[in-house]
């Protein structure tokens, strides 16, 4: 009697066992297919991020707005975190005020291009004053002045099949981000920062803006973005720099 | 006790005057019912002795070590995320070098790699215990488990009843096993307002937190006065429920530790030789 009992247990365990499995596995398949699948959902830690990034997906629309605030509300205090690099490829540029520094943009796009900062500032601009988290838990509200990335996406003319933007900078702090959120109406490519030009330490020449993620999704010192339809062969394939520092890869939490 | 069931109408119930099968297999093995069965000692003993009946219901034990579990790696890893920055504001911002609401005395933990991996738990076990307390609270509901064993009786709200309660606890007086059957006055007030305030709180000031839901949501911010507002009473929440764990773990241990975990994992609070 005890035999049956445990062999039907171990049966319908392993039945149950094989179910789920294959299961998530199918789960998987689907949400990357609908674009709902965080480049770092591995392992059990990664669980967590995947459902985390699959809801917020669903959850946030294409055109939901972060909060704007008023002029009377930017903040008197900016915490920085982090210097400016100190790589020579960088100290060259500063010193020559970035007026040799270009941004190119690659891959999956019809017409690849670099752009100087001036031809950039030409570009349509959007001024936005939104709030700036850090994942340590402090905070602060900015101005903040660029040049939509969508503007300049479809300037390049990324493909309707590209799923990503892979943004180098000239520091280690390269990352990625879904189209949702490169074509998002308040994804910007800032140089300006409360008015004035974007300060040094703050991401000069320029930083990526991206007010519906935690402050280290925001890049700064910008050199090249990549357009492509997988992560899997840049870098660890993590789709970002933060993961195997123990941070995720989505940060809108 | 077997008049009460009657009285309350549980499809389980009806199923005795009826002589449909698939009705009675469908009742019988939906997982309300199932789940509900255990909380109608009046349906148990017209078939088994009363004794039978357990403590907690099996649905009721296994959310609660989950849940535990759970919370458990949410306070850890949520204290490994604090120490990054252990200062509190009131607020849309705030940041060194500006006025903080208070400052905790606790290091700055920026160097030691803690709170990258602590967001990833953080976020994982917020996961499991919402789930789960979701699971429980919609089955609390459909078993009238809430309205029979956790929201205060009329006639315990009184100044008498709950002084008596207060008194027996000041006095760390044990409660006999007849009292271990049920929740005293002050346990269901707590249990209702920890349910149904507290965890509902710390949910939406974690929400408020994230600038994507946010930006569905404004109003999750904004019914706070500001994100680091939020991050403040997501702070108290989380003393205030570490509090409430340390009374409960204490008042398990002082109605007797052995008999009451014994409870939440079998069902019973007698060992299986000593019931039969």
């Amino acid at each position: 009697m005890i035999t049956k009992v445990s062999r039907r247990r171990l049966i319908t365990t392993g039945l149950a066992t094989a179910a789920g499995v294959s299961g998530l596995a199918i789960a998987a398949k689907i949400a990357d297919r609908y674009g709902l699948l965080a480049p770092d959902h591995h392992g059990i830690l990664g669980a967590g991020e995947a459902i985390t990034y699959g809801a917020m997906r669903l959850l946030t629309s294409h055109h939901s707005l972060a909060r704007e605030f008023h002029r009377s509300e930017i903040s008197k205090v900016h915490p920085v975190n982090g210097k400016h690099p100190e790589t020579e490829p960088y100290q060259l540029l500063l010193a020559g005020n970035f007026a040799d520094w270009r941004l190119t943009i690659d891959g999956m796009v019809v017409r690849p291009a670099s752009f100087s900062l001036d031809e950039l500032k030409r570009m349509p601009s959007q001024t936005n004053i939104t709030h700036q988290a850090c994942e340590e838990g402090w905070s602060f509200i900015a101005e903040w002045t660029g040049v939509p990335l969508s503007y300049v996406l479809h300037l390049v003319g990324a493909s309707p099949q590209a799923k990503w933007v892979v943004i180098h900078p000239f520091d280690d702090f390269w990352d990625s981000i879904d189209m949702p959120d490169a074509l998002h109406p308040q994804t910007t490519l800032a140089y300006n920062m409360n008015g004035g030009e974007m300060p040094t330490d703050y991401g000069a020449p320029l930083r990526l803006r991206i007010p519906r993620q935690l402050g280290y999704k925001s890049v700064k010192y910008l050199s090249r973005l990549t357009v492509t339809d997988s992560l899997k062969n840049v870098g660890d394939g993590l789709g970002s720099g933060a993961p195997s520092a123990g941070y995720s890869w989505y940060a809108g939490i | 006790m077997g008049v009460t069931s009657t009285r309350n109408g549980s499809p389980f119930h009806r199923v005795a005057g009826k002589r449909c099968l698939l009705q009675l297999a469908r009742v019988r093995f939906s997982p309300i019912v199932m789940a509900q069965s255990a909380y109608l000692p009046g349906v148990r003993i017209e078939h088994a002795a009363a004794h039978d009946a357990p403590r907690h219901a099996a649905l009721v034990r296994i959310t609660h070590w989950i849940h535990a579990t759970s919370f458990l790696a949410l306070v850890l890893s949520g204290i490994a995320i604090l120490l990054a920055h252990p200062r509190m504001y009131w607020g849309e911002t705030g940041a060194v070098g500006g006025p903080s609401l208070f400052d905790l005395p606790l290091p700055f933990v920026l160097d030691v790699p803690i709170r990258g991996p602590g967001r990833y738990v953080h976020f994982l076990s917020a996961w499991v215990c919402l789930l789960t307390g979701l699971l429980y609270v919609i089955s609390g509901f459909l078993t009238q488990h809430f309205r029979k064993n956790l929201l205060p009786k009329k006639s315990d709200l009184a100044l008498k009843p709950i002084l008596q309660v207060v008194s027996n606890h000041l006095h760390l007086k044990r409660p006999t096993e007849a009292e271990s059957q049920t929740y005293n006055v002050l346990q269901r007030l707590s249990y209702v307002v920890v349910l149904f305030v507290m965890f509902p709180l710390i949910i939406i000031t974690g929400l408020a937190m994230s600038p994507a839901v946010t930006s569905v949501f404004p109003f999750v911010v904004t019914i706070f006065g500001g994100q680091q507002t939020a991050r403040t009473i997501h702070f108290f929440l989380f003393i205030f429920l570490v509090l409430f764990l340390l009374i409960h773990v204490a008042m398990v241990i002082l109605a007797g530790f052995t008999k009451r975990v014994r409870a939440m994992i079998t069902g019973y609070s007698a060992a299986r030789k000593e019931r039969s």
